[in-house]
This record gives C-alpha cells, sequence and structure tokens, in this order.
C-alpha cells in the first residue's frame, strides 16, 4: 500500500466520519493475547476504507453501560472484509466486549477519525507503542512496506503479559513479509526485551538509524515522553491519542484537546473527528496534563488562556442588573 | 446501550386510543406536528448539544427526515468551552461540562443554517447568553439573518449556567426567567417561535413555566439535564475538571416525564396558560417517547442515545409512528396527553 494521500478537506467537514458505517459485525474469532483479547470482526464496509490510525466505537451490550468504547482498528483486511481490534477489559463495559466469543455480534461503528499519513518514501520511520496501544502498528508496519528506508518498531508495557505478543511475533519473525526491518522491546519489570520504557529505547534508535519520523500510539503520558525524546533528535511525530469520547462521531464535544492550527491560534479540537493522530508539535503540552486545584496533574488538558474563546479572550458580559437568583444551584447544566 | 428502557411496558395488553378502534395501519397515521405555530414534518427532534448542528450526525440518520435539528446552545461570541475531563459515565447516564463550546452566532447563521437549509433539515435553534441582552442579540442575529427561513423556532436555553451571575442558572428562578424571555420576544418580534428550556432542578416548575409563558415563550422544553458530581474513588478527586456536570441519558427519564406530567397537569387545571411541550430526557426508544407524549409532550427531543448509537433519532421516530398505529391513533396529536384522561 503505498502513501494515501488525504483528500483535501471542504472547511468544517467532519473529517471523521466521512466513510463511517453502522454494523451489526459478527465476531469471527475471539482469541486471547497476553492480557488482552483480540477481536476479529466481520465488517467488509469498515474494512474496505480503514487505515491505521483510525478506530472503532464498540457497544457494550447488556453491560448496563451506556456509552461506546473506542478502539484503536489493529488490522483491516479489506480483501477478506475483516476489522480486528485489541481489548483491554478495565471497567464493566470493555469487559463485556472482551467476553465476546465467535458468533456473537458487535454493534460497531467504524472507521472513525482521521488516520496516519504516511511519510514520504525514502525516510526511516520509528513506531512506538505502549501496552494495546501498540495494537495498529504492525498493521502501520505493512502501510509502510515498499518504501525505501527502514522501519523501527519499538514497544513496551509494564510487563511480558501486557506486550502485544502477537505483533512482537510477526514482526520480529525476521520473514521477508514482516511488517517492519526491526523490533526493540522494554517492559519495566524486564520480563521481556530490556528493563526499561520504550523511551528509554526510543532515543538510541533515533540515534542509530537517523529516522526523521516517529508514529506512536499510547497513554498521553507516554506520547508527551515520545514527543519530548523524537524532537530531541530531530525527528517529527504524528501521536494517537487516546481520549475518553461519549459519542466518537463529533456531536459531544468531550474528547477535546487544546491543538494549534495552521494560523498559529490554539483552539479546543475533538480527538474523535480532527484526531485521534495529530502532529505532536501541534499539542499544547504547556496544557495537557497540568494539574489543577480540582485535578490531579496528568488528567486531562485545560484551556490555554490564548485558545479561541477561552474566557480570559472572553470579557464576560455585563450584568444585566435585576436578576435575583436563588442561592443554591451551581454551574454545569450545560453541554 | 441502545433501545435502553425499551421492552418492559411494551409486554402485556395494549391499551386503546381515543375511541377504542382496533390498530389503525401503520404509516396512516398523521405525525405532523404544530408548535404553536411551527408546522414541523413529525415529533422528533435532536436536543441541543447533543447533534452539534446536524452536519456529523447526517451520515447516520437522515437528518432531513426529522422533525428538526436542534442545534447546539450558541452564544454571540465564540467560546473555548471547559478544561476536560468533561464527561464521566454514570449508571445509565452521563455527567457532561462542556460549557457552550461553540464558534459563536455568527459562525452559526454564516455555515450551519445555510447547510441544515440546503439539507432540506428544518432548524431549532438554541440561544443562550451570560444576561438577558445576550441573549436578546444572539437570537436578533438568527431571526434576521439570510438562513432565518429554516428556523422553525427558537429554543431559549436558560438552563444554562448563567455567566452574569457566575455559577447560577436562570430556569431556577421565575424573575431571572422571564427577564431572558422578555428581552428575547422584545428583539425577535411577536411572530416567531420561542421553546423556554427549563431546569428540573426546582422547587415549582409550574412558577417558571408561568414566568416563561407570561413573558413570551410560545412553549416549553422539559428537561435540561440534572445537576451531579461523581467523584473517582481511587484519586478521590471529583471526575469532572469543573466538579460539576448535568446528568443525562435513560437515568433522567422518569424525572422528564414527571416534569412533562406536572406541565400538562396545571394546563388542565387552569393554573398554566396551554401551551405546547417538548418533552425530553432519557429518550432512546419509541417507548420511551411515547411516554413523553402521553405525559403531554406534543413533541419529543433525542439526546444522550445519540452518542451511544447514532442512529436512534430516526429509529425512535419509527419505533413511536408504530406504537400509535398499534394503539388505534389516527394522529400524534390525539396521543398528546392521553394519560391523563379521566
Amino acid at each position: 500500500m503505498r502513501t494515501p494521500e488525504e483528500p483535501a478537506l471542504r472547511a468544517g467537514e467532519p473529517a471523521g466520519v466521512r466513510t463511517a458505517v453502522v454494523l451489526d459485525a459478527p465476531v469471527l474469532r475471539a482469541e486471547p493475547d497476553g492480557a488482552y483479547t483480540r477481536l476479529v470482526l466481520r465488517a467488509p464496509a469498515a474494512a474496505a476504507s480503514a487505515r491505521p490510525g483510525q478506530f472503532a466505537a464498540c457497544s457494550t451490550g447488556d453491560s448496563g453501560m451506556l456509552l461506546r468504547r473506542s478502539f484503536s482498528i489493529a488490522a483491516a483486511d479489506a480483501g477478506a472484509g475483516t476489522l480486528e481490534v485489541v481489548v483491554a477489559a478495565a471497567g464493566a463495559g470493555t469487559a463485556r466486549i472482551a467476553r465476546l466469543r465467535a458468533g456473537d455480534r458487535l454493534p460497531v461503528v467504524a472507521p472513525l477519525g482521521r488516520p496516519f499519513v504516511l511519510p514520504p518514501a525514502g525516510e526511516g520511520v520509528v513506531l512506538v507503542g505502549g501496552g494495546y496501544g501498540s495494537a495498529p502498528l504492525a498493521w502501520l508496519g505493512r502501510a509502510l512496506r515498499g518504501r525505501d528506508g527502514a522501519v523501527d518498531l519499538v514497544v513496551g508495557a509494564g510487563d511480558e503479559r501486557r506486550l502485544l505478543a502477537h505483533d512482537v511475533a510477526t514482526a520480529a519473525s525476521g520473514a521477508p513479509d514482516a511488517p517492519v526491518d526491526r523490533v526493540h522491546v522494554a517492559t519495566e519489570d524486564g520480563s521481556a526485551g530490556a528493563r526499561g520504557r520504550v523511551t528509554d529505547l526510543l532515543g538510541p534508535v533515533l540515534a542509530a538509524h537517523g529516522a526523521r519520523h516517529v508514529l506512536a500510539c499510547g497513554p498521553m503520558a507516554m506520547l508527551r515522553a515520545v514527543h519530548d525524546v523524537a524532537t530531541a533528535a530531530g525527528a517529527a511525530t504524528q501521536l494517537a491519542t487516546e481520549e475518553s469520547m461519549a459519542c466518537g462521531v463529533g456531536v459531544c464535544m468531550t474528547c477535546v484537546l487544546p491543538v494549534v492550527g495552521d494560523d498559529g491560534r490554539t483552539r479546543m479540537l475533538r480527538a474523535c473527528t480532527d484526531g485521534p493522530v495529530f502532529a505532536g508539535d501541534r499539542l499544547r503540552w504547556d496544557a495537557i496534563g497540568a494539574p489543577s486545584p480540582q485535578r490531579p496533574a496528568g488528567v486531562g488538558a485545560r484551556v490555554p488562556v490564548d485558545a479561541v474563546g477561552a474566557p480570559a479572550a472572553t470579557p464576560a458580559p455585563v450584568p444585566g442588573g435585576g436578576d435575583a437568583v436563588p442561592p443554591g444551584a451551581t454551574a454545569g447544566q450545560e453541554r | 446501550m441502545t433501545a435502553v428502557g425499551a421492552g418492559a411496558q411494551e409486554h402485556g395488553p395494549v391499551g386503546q386510543g381515543p375511541v377504542g378502534q382496533g390498530p389503525v395501519e401503520q404509516g396512516t397515521v398523521d405525525m405532523t406536528v404544530d408548535l404553536a405555530g411551527a408546522r414541523l414534518r413529525g415529533p422528533v427532534m435532536t436536543a441541543s448539544g447533543c447533534a452539534a448542528a446536524g452536519r456529523e450526525l447526517d451520515a447516520f440518520t437522515d437528518v432531513a427526515a426529522l422533525g428538526a435539528v436542534v442545534t447546539k446552545s450558541v452564544m454571540l461570541a465564540p467560546r473555548s468551552g471547559r478544561p476536560t475531563p468533561r464527561m464521566a459515565e454514570t449508571p445509565a447516564g452521563m455527567l457532561n461540562s462542556i460549557g457552550l463550546q461553540g464558534g459563536g452566532v455568527d459562525a452559526l447563521v454564516e455555515q450551519d443554517l445555510p447547510w441544515l437549509a440546503a439539507r432540506g433539515a428544518t432548524a431549532v435553534v438554541s440561544v443562550a447568553g451570560g444576561d438577558p441582552d445576550e441573549f436578546a442579540e444572539v437570537a436578533r442575529r438568527v431571526v434576521t439573518s439570510p438562513a432565518a427561513d429554516g428556523v422553525a423556532a427558537l429554543e431559549v436555553n436558560i438552563s444554562c449556567p448563567n455567566v452574569a451571575n457566575r455559577g447560577l442558572v436562570f430556569a431556577c428562578d421565575p424573575g431571572s426567567s422571564a427577564a431572558v424571555l422578555r428581552a428575547v420576544r422584545g428583539a425577535v418580534g411577536d411572530e416567531v417561535v420561542l421553546l423556554a428550556k427549563l431546569s428540573p432542578d426546582v422547587t415549582d416548575l409550574v412558577a417558571v413555566a408561568r414566568a416563561c409563558l407570561d413573558a413570551g415563550a410560545s412553549g416549553l422544553t422539559a428537561i435540561n439535564t440534572l445537576l451531579g458530581v461523581e467523584v473517582d474513588v481511587r484519586t478521590m478527586r471529583p471526575r469532572l475538571a469543573v466538579t460539576t456536570g448535568g446528568l443525562s441519558g435513560p437515568a433522567i427519564r422518569p424525572v422528564a416525564v414527571r416534569c412533562v406530567w406536572q406541565l400538562r397537569a396545571a394546563m388542565l387545571a387552569g393554573l398554566l396558560p396551554p401551551a405546547p411541550v417538548v418533552g425530553t430526557g432519557g429518550v432512546a426508544s419509541g417507548a420511551d417517547a411515547l411516554q413523553l407524549v402521553l405525559a403531554g409532550a406534543s413533541a419529543v427531543q433525542v439526546g444522550t442515545a445519540v452518542f451511544a448509537d447514532p442512529t436512534t433519532p430516526g429509529r425512535v421516530a419509527a419505533g413511536l409512528a408504530a406504537m400509535l398505529a398499534e394503539r388505534g391513533f389516527g394522529a400524534l396529536d390525539e396521543a398528546v396527553g392521553h394519560a391523563h384522561r379521566p
């Protein structure tokens, strides 16, 4: 597969829902993969257009939870008509999805979001993933095959069980059709590969091979560390973010991040339709994960004071006077 | 996740319509709606803040087939909204603290409303403000814009936070509610249909409703979200960045049905001028919508269920029409408030 050029978007067009379809997808296979469950779904209409970096919003069925769970698409095979997702059971909703078995059905909306933009041919690329965040990287590696330029895969997790075994095994097989040229593994407890984190390996890999592009998926703290290491080495980053989403299709405004636009101005953009893949140098790292009196560091993002429409940039209207409002109510009835 | 709430009340014998005739043929029920002069092709709309301005949703549900797309509440200037996390999932619902993020009224009338009109969709524009003057100016810009022809009504979101009195909500007080409605009515003239969107977080809903209708509202939308807080027991901090959020979803459906019921009952008792009520809160199925209609809603809005399944509005509309036919109603109108019959 060659670089699929992102077609020019019309102003205001919701990029992430252009080819999405609503499916009641049969589960063809449900396979344990270390600490995770890999689901192979029959979803030809979605598989035909899905690209690495896009995600699937999956129903939580009879779990008692209301909202869908969004997973990075781990693979799509247009010929076979299949989509794969890797599920980490965390709460009631994801646990319900992880319990699905072959023959069950899973309501899915996919593919959603903007994919990775494949770097120009001839330039080295490093793919970085943490835990189940590495799910799409072997697929992404295959999409990069046939370009001149080496592809390195750096994967890490807390321990071996949380390393995506499937991807590491196939990527490291050394076979002519292996999706990447080299694999580098780190676990925090040393149970597989080097003891440490992906960022401990990324610097040396970039130094050794001079790659210009780093494409990464994982939790925001890891993406920040990857971006810092890559930037110091002169490499550009594309980062697939994992924001909490209510809808996944661009209508709820839950999953926003502060992002710098082409005009140099910061806006709170939706990870679902404007992302989930963002250029790392466009994210406002000063506001992402910033602590606040009501929020521990590392969680969420504040609105930068220079963002379009930020409270400081929009003077509060002059009080109308005479508004007798009873005490007791507080802010929150809004959307 | 889909069709939450459907099922239980569909078992057992099905009651009959006003004249006790048998089921009517599906597709023959008159589903048109007249909301104080605003004519809609059907009773099912999106709820404000749950469909943006319709464009994203159109990939999943035919927005031109809906009664109306209610656009996300718009203020005068662009607005960045609140910090994140802005959402916390709760049993059968969710809290949100989006903070009315949006591009401002000029972007709405220049980009979103022309798109809806070209698409053949009917718009109801939800307007908000930090004080009565801002509400009035936002409303004036909508109704005087070239896109006004496609706008069936304005929904006045008095249940959003009151910026001038930081942290408070207009709809919690009859005087504040009336001040907003009076200002908007003054700005748009007599012909524009105005729906006042009410908060359930009040002691006397009917008193607020009466203040709105007396001050120029043509109808009422009930309800906005309920105020809530979730604490994360792991971090031992609130889950939302700004602590409080609005609770929505199937969890609040009985509250919505109660509020619509109270408004209808007050009208029947002569305690409130007769006016159309739009019911919203936890609607995810045709049965949910029918509950609100039977309690007194002339139309319904689908909100949070859209997040779980973007095809919900079309499914609710089809389900409601089928259930009315099954019960022998020849027209939606005949079912409005039917649960109050002696």
